[in-house]
């Protein structure tokens, strides 16, 4: 499967008359984004705002971040089984609109929505400080039940990514990306001589905001799968959670895996990368027992030599990934673990909640219980009432002022264990 | 102390001694879709399980899974 | 400018009183430098006065811990230091634990920076590395002249409070305390180097050890059941509504205890979860499927049990860090044996 991916570069984003892209600017027309999102009755209201790198603006509590991405030629469209009919993605020419983003914000659904600030002394814990953001802050009907609430969110911002999206559909990208990965067999007679590397993509799917979808199928229902990396390019994973908001994989970063883009860099120089091995994160320790033997059983299928996993989350999803771990070493597979740590504020506790001893080669996220300052920020994108009841807030967390006192972790993708970030935590 | 969790290996980890596997992360003594009366008396069954390990001599960790 | 005081501590063989055995000599304290002084003294500079050495034999110390304690803290105070040295011990076990012990307990009491340094396999630096800082020594006593000045470097850097650097850098045991930092490269692509090393079977350092528990030893089984009054314990965050302790929803700091007094049953009116690492939807609807009150009041009622406990503790059990499991449960285990309570049920979602 071949992907040419056109990166189109947007430097600023700003309201307009159309929406277009035009010099490295991106137009957004406001009221038909706030007419796309009321379109689903479960909304009755929304606002757009723009927050860009530097601006003295806080948004939160952030839902889901999204890149507007368009199919201009291939099989299927952009995220297939959510906006889109279920159709295979993943080859052909796509555009993406590189700097910009959606920001889907509004009064929280759990407490595990979080914050970005676009500029201070936190803003370079997340990669949204750097990025031209449309925000949208929706308003649910009174009453509505929490997971309609969550779904009434998600789907706001993917239609909202994907109405953008389109302008960028005949723009002339300022780079292109060629990604290929073939057949396994074809790939492994391709660089036969360079180890075979796979990625093991642990998804949340713990229930309300702890869900992600493949195709439009919700990850708890689904059993352990082999994707072809370029699929994830096109949408076929979309998040529906923050499970802490530090480590929640946004939609962002499937459209934008960091594990897939550093794998191919490397791919037919110093490795041979035959895929991706999808897999969940249940709450019921049959389920955890059963994908991990399947993920075991596809690494030993496809012959890999090594294989690199990434979680989302903590606590009990700590067992997935040392389940994963030890149950793929057994099958002679090299393995190495990308995660975050919670060793406690003081920094001096376990950071993980299970350890196995195959878990011998890890890449640390950083420590998510540092507690960091927030200055106050001249603006609020959504709100900051419930800043004490999110992960990472406490009593006492938001200040007269405006600025606030919080653990990492209530920023969004701060500590994202997959290695999106430069941040890592080391022994003092 | 009996130990009644869904993830049996976090409380094998930790150290916990006896160890009753609880049903679910977000329904652990119990499981509502069986509805009410079905999920008591399966929250009776786990916990007469438990008092049964708190009676029980053990000489390390011991999951109680009957 | 007023110099800097400083006090030193040292043992009997350091202070040239003599071998094992002098070892059981009681605590003095001297005016000024003795033995290695000379070379802290030096170490430090003008700008610093070491005003007194303290002097204890091993054992002495070793036997009678909390009173040498004391007795040392109350020598030390009337100087009134601003920094305090303790050895280097080297590989002397019991010098190293009394290096520990009186530098932990200076710094808890006087609230001044402690240094002190140690071979990484004596035993103080098991017990003391996460509270101080114990530079990194060789075995003997011959590695003094290049281990002092690295006391001294680090010492001087927490009088001027900079930034204290890793490891590495600064020459101390790893502490095993996590600290973040940016690295040059994110960390899937050091992931991928990672990997293709572990595969080559060349050398690969991982990031993070896998860490280690404590283990206890069980209880016995309990005899009578019918005689024992019984209590729940959960970290599945169930609290009373409207959370009136604000335990938080993840990384707790606190725990609760909460009134159950003539109740059948936990009912949704009444009690809710704060948990923030799972669907709370069941258990918001029903919390017995967390904190089984239904049951055991029957259980209760059959005589199958004593008596119920009157109240449960509860807290948020997903990013809570062990230090502060530990130091909830150090505490209510504490209440839950004088209230005569003698078996504990832990839930966890």
């Amino acid at each position: 499967m071949r992907l040419e991916l056109g990166k189109i570069k947007i430097n600023d984003v700003q309201f307009g008359e159309m929406t277009r892209v035009e010099k490295g600017i991106l137009y957004v027309n406001k009221e038909e984004i706030v007419k796309l999102v009321l379109e689903d009755d479960r909304i009755i209201s929304a606002r757009v705002e723009l927050a860009r790198p530097g601006e003295s603006v806080r948004i939160a509590p952030v839902k889901d971040v999204i890149e507007p991405r368009v199919k201009v030629s291939g099989s299927g469209q952009i995220f297939p089984g959510t906006i889109n009919k279920v159709k295979e993605v993943g080859s052909g020419r796509t555009h993406a609109l590189v700097g910009a983003t959606v920001i889907t914000c509004g009064r929280i659904v759990g407490f595990q929505e979080g914050l970005i600030d676009m500029s201070g002394p936190s803003a370079k814990y997340t990669p949204f400080s750097e990025t031209n953001n449309v925000c949208v802050v929706i308003e649910p009907v009174e009453g509505l039940e929490t997971h309609d609430y969550e779904a009434a969110g998600r789907m706001a911002g993917l239609k909202v990514a994907t109405y953008i999206g389109e302008a960028g559909k005949n723009i002339e990208p300022d780079e292109v990306v060629v990604y290929e990965t073939k057949p396994v067999q074809e790939q492994i007679r391709q660089y036969p001589d360079l180890p075979k590397i796979g990625y093991i993509h642990m998804l949340q799917s713990q229930g309300l905001l702890h869900d992600t979808y493949y195709y439009g199928v919700d990850a708890k229902v689904m059993v352990p799968t082999f994707m072809y990396p370029t699929e994830i390019m096109d949408g076929a994973i979309i998040s529906g959670n923050c499970v802490a908001p530090c480590d929640k994989v946004t939609t962002f970063h499937h459209l934008n895996n960091p594990v897939i883009e550093d794998l191919y860099k490397r791919h037919g120089k110093d490795l041979n990368f035959i895929g991706v091995i999808l897999t969940n994160e249940n709450v019921f320790l049959a389920d955890k027992e059963r994908s991990s033997d399947m993920v075991a059983k596809l690494c030993e299928f496809l012959g890999l030599d090594g294989v690199l996993i990434t979680e989302e989350g903590y606590g009990n999803p700590d067992t997935d990934l040392m389940m994963n771990c030890k149950k793929v070493s057994q099958k002679g597979v090299k393995v190495v673990l990308i995660t975050d740590e919670f060793p406690g504020r003081d920094g001096k506790s376990q950071s993980l909640a299970d350890a196995v001893e195959e878990g011998d080669a890890l890449v640390s996220c950083g420590n998510g219980n540092v507690i960091i300052d927030f200055p106050p920020m001249e603006k609020v994108i959504g709100t900051l009432d419930f800043i004490e009841t999110m992960i990472g807030g406490y009593e006492g967390s938001l200040k007269p002022d405006g600025s606030i006192e919080a653990e990492l972790q209530i920023v969004i993708a701060s500590t994202i264990a997959n290695g999106y970030n430069k941040l890592a935590a080391r022994g003092y | 102390m009996v130990h009644m969790c869904t993830v049996v290996p976090i409380s094998l980890t930790i150290g916990a001694n006896r160890i009753i596997p609880a049903i679910g992360i977000p329904y652990p003594l119990g499981d509502p879709n069986l509805g009410e009366k079905k999920s008591k008396k399966l929250r009776r069954q786990l916990v007469d399980r438990a008092l049964s390990a708190l009676q029980t001599e053990v000489d390390g960790q011991t999951v109680f899974e009957k | 400018m007023e110099k800097i005081k400083v006090v030193h501590y040292i043992n009997q063989f350091f202070a040239n009183i003599g071998g094992e055995e002098k070892a059981d000599i009681e605590p003095e304290v001297r005016e000024g430098i003795v033995g290695p002084g000379l070379a802290l003294q030096s170490g430090l500079g003008d700008d610093y006065e070491v005003v007194a050495t303290v002097i204890c034999g091993d054992t002495y110390f070793g036997g009678h811990i909390e009173d040498a304690k004391k007795t040392i803290l109350d020598m030390i105070r009337p100087y009134k230091p601003d920094l305090f040295v303790a050895g280097p011990a080297f590989n002397a076990g019991r010098y190293g634990v009394a290096c520990g012990t009186i530098a932990k307990a200076v710094e808890d009491e006087l609230n001044i920076p402690v240094v002190t340094g140690m071979y990484p396999e004596n035993p103080g630096v098991d017990m003391f590395k996460k509270d101080l800082h114990i530079i990194q020594t060789a075995i003997s006593a011959a590695d003094m002249r290049k281990a002092m000045p690295k006391i001294c470097k680090l010492a001087k850097k927490m009088i001027n409070k900079e930034e204290i650097l890793s490891p590495v850098e600064e020459g101390y045991i790893e502490r095993g305390i996590r600290v973040n930092y940016f690295n040059e490269r994110r960390g899937s692509e050091r992931a991928v180097d990672l990997i293709l090393k572990k595969i080559a079977g060349e050398p690969y350092e991982t990031e993070y050890p896998m860490p280690v528990f404590d283990r206890v030893a069980p209880n016995p089984a309990i005899k009578d059941l019918s005689k024992i009054k019984l209590a729940v314990v959960t970290s599945g965050g169930i609290v009373p509504q409207g959370n009136p302790d604000r335990i938080e929803s993840s990384s707790a700091t606190k725990y609760g205890i909460y009134d159950i007094t003539g109740m059948d049953s936990l009912t949704k009116d009444k009690f809710m979860t704060v948990h923030g690492g799972y669907d709370r939807a069941f258990v918001l609807e029903n919390p017995n499927l967390v904190v089984p009150l239904d049951i055991l009041r029957e259980i209760e009622k059959e005589g199958i049990i004593g008596e119920l406990a009157n109240y449960f503790v509860t807290t948020t059990g997903t990013g809570t860090s062990v230090g502060n499991a530990k130091g909830f449960g150090e505490e209510f285990s504490k209440k839950l044996v004088e209230d005569g309570v003698g078996a504990v049920i832990l839930t966890s979602t």
